[in-house]
Parts: structure tokens; C-alpha cells; sequence
């Protein structure tokens, strides 16, 4: 009995932001535009999107709200919707960072608001649920199964999206969903999807389905 | 006052793909409050990046605060703000 009440928990959960399972220290830092250094981004970005889109573009509010989508038969997050008009522009190059900081930064506050139907997410949801690595796990193992508790220092997370581009503590710098992604797939010693495959566009389109109604957060603090 | 600046501030202990990274940190900052100087720091490799300062000064008169920094490549970096006393 135990156990289906546990399992109906899993399946229920709200979703929680990563922000709910954070020290007082990073809250403060995030919340506070003066000292989130992830700001430094979004400053540039504004200053990028000044100059080169914003003779087409007017205001990108709500827009970061309603990716990554499926347009075409592709999955299309925020980095491959910059990439659409600069193809050049590389994941984790300062110019994309500073850009998707500032789109999202855009819809600060706006609930994730996907159209994303259950067809489209059965890949990724396979994957989240698929064991990889040495280690042997799964997403799930750790995120659905395991939120809320401790993983040697850490508090384990939902694992939920809404704050990326985040600036982590550890890379001392902001990253997209999809470095956070490698992140823990280093972590599960499993072999690196390069950034834009396959495998990583399917996963953030699940995620993004798993994680509707939190507000974005972006450029949240994380460890 | 709260300055934050984007710099790697590279320690010159890490690597990347193997290869040592060069040392690169902020070592010098100063504040100028209407041409004075009121606040400096020597910083090193021992701040994260992208550091955040904090200090205080006393706001007598409406004025000019000039920042300025220096890293290890010479590249100097500068940031002005008002500050309106009403």
C-alpha cells in the first residue's frame, strides 16, 4: 500500500522549481538584479538584440514562454530559434548566452505555456526514463523518484527547466539547458550528446511538457 | 555601492582539453566619487568570477563615479554612474 501511495505521489507531484530546493544564499542572489551576476548577460543581450534584431523584432515578451516547440517536425528550443537566423552562432558562445539570457529574460515571471502534445514528448519521455551510464540511471531515478533529498551536499532537484539559461556556482558562469543536461550525464558517466542532437532536443521538449505552470526564472542562480 | 563585473578571473590552474589555461584575473580596482579616489581593492586569483564588490561611501554631493579595473592582459575595463544627492 506503501509503495502505489508513493507511486501515485510520483506521478502527481507538483512541479517544483529548482529555486524550492535552494539555500537562503542563492535565493538572495537570484533575487536580487544588482547582484545576480547572471544579469551580466542579459545586459549584453539587450544591448545584441538592440542592434540586430530589434529593427525587425518589437518586444519578445512572452515568446521564451513558448519554447522549445515542434514547428515542422523539428523540435525547436530558444538557442535553435537565434540559430535560425545566425546559423554560425554556436551553443555556449558568449553572443547565444548573452541573447537566449535575454529572451528569456524577457518573460521573466510568465508561466511556461507550451503547446506540446503527449505524441510529442513519447521520445523524450522514454529517454528520461531510460537507464544510461555506468552509473546506470535514469533521470527519473534521481528527479521524480528522489527529489527532496540529499545527494552528499546536495539537495536533488525535480530537475525542472524553468530557470535556464541559468547561472550555475560551478561553472562560474551562465549555461543552457542542454550544458546542465551533459552535466548530468557526466555525472552518470555517460557518453556526451553534443549540444543541438537529438537526444537533448527530445529531452528538453519533455521536461518543458513536465514542468508546465512554473514561471520563468531566467537567469536563475543554481549550484 | 555594488559593483559586479564580468571577468573569468582564471586562477592559471585549470585546463581545457589538457592545455593549461593562462592566468587571468582582475588585480586592480578603484572608485572615483567626483574625481577622488574613495575606494581601491587588489584582488587576485582567490575571487570567483565575475566579482561582486560591496563598499560604502559617503554621499556628500551630486557627482560622477567612475570604475575602473585592470586584468592580468592589460585590458583595462571602465563602467561610469551618477549619483544624484536630492
Amino acid at each position: 500500500m506503501k509503495e502505489i501511495v508513493l507511486l501515485l505521489g510520483m506521478l502527481f507531484a507538483e512541479p517544483r522549481s529548482g529555486l524550492d530546493y535552494s539555500s537562503e544564499e542563492i535565493r538572495k542572489l537570484q533575487a536580487s538584479d544588482a547582484e545576480n551576476p547572471g544579469m551580466l548577460w542579459v545586459d549584453q543581450g539587450a544591448k545584441r538584440f538592440a542592434q540586430g534584431c530589434a529593427s525587425c523584432h518589437a518586444s519578445m515578451k512572452g515568446v521564451a514562454a513558448r519554447y522549445p516547440r515542434v514547428a515542422g517536425g523539428k523540435i525547436v528550443n530558444l538557442e535553435e530559434m537565434v540559430r535560425h537566423r545566425n546559423p554560425a552562432m554556436t551553443y555556449e558562445s558568449d553572443e547565444m548566452l548573452a541573447l537566449t539570457a535575454y529572451l528569456a529574460h524577457e518573460s521573466r515571471g510568465l508561466p511556461l505555456n507550451r503547446a506540446i502534445s503527449e505524441k510529442q514528448i513519447e521520445n523524450g519521455k522514454s529517454e528520461y526514463f531510460r537507464r544510461r551510464g555506468q552509473m546506470n540511471l535514469a533521470c527519473a531515478h534521481c528527479h521524480d523518484a528522489n527529489a527532496g533529498k540529499q545527494l552528499g551536499a546536495e539537495t536533488v532537484s525535480q530537475g525542472q527547466p524553468n530557470g535556464y539559461p541559468a547561472y550555475r556556482l560551478e561553472w562560474q558562469k551562465l549555461g543552457s539547458l542542454q550544458r546542465r543536461l551533459r552535466s548530468c550525464m557526466f555525472g552518470l558517466h555517460a557518453e556526451l550528446p553534443p549540444f543541438g542532437s537529438e537526444l537533448l532536443l527530445e529531452l528538453e521538449l519533455y521536461l518543458a511538457w513536465r514542468s508546465q505552470g512554473l514561471p520563468i526564472e531566467s537567469p536563475a542562480v543554481r549550484r | 555601492m555594488r559593483v559586479v563585473i564580468q571577468h573569468p578571473m582564471e586562477t592559471g590552474f585549470r585546463r581545457e582539453d589538457g592545455e593549461r589555461v593562462k592566468r587571468n584575473a582582475i588585480h586592480s580596482f578603484t572608485c572615483r566619487y567626483n574625481g577622488v579616489e574613495v575606494f581601491r581593492a587588489t584582488l587576485s586569483t582567490g575571487i570567483a568570477a565575475n566579482p561582486y564588490l560591496r563598499f560604502f561611501i559617503r554621499a556628500g554631493d551630486t557627482g560622477d563615479l567612475d570604475f575602473w579595473w585592470l586584468d592580468d592582459d592589460d585590458i583595462e575595463g571602465t563602467a561610469k554612474a551618477r549619483l544624484v544627492v536630492s
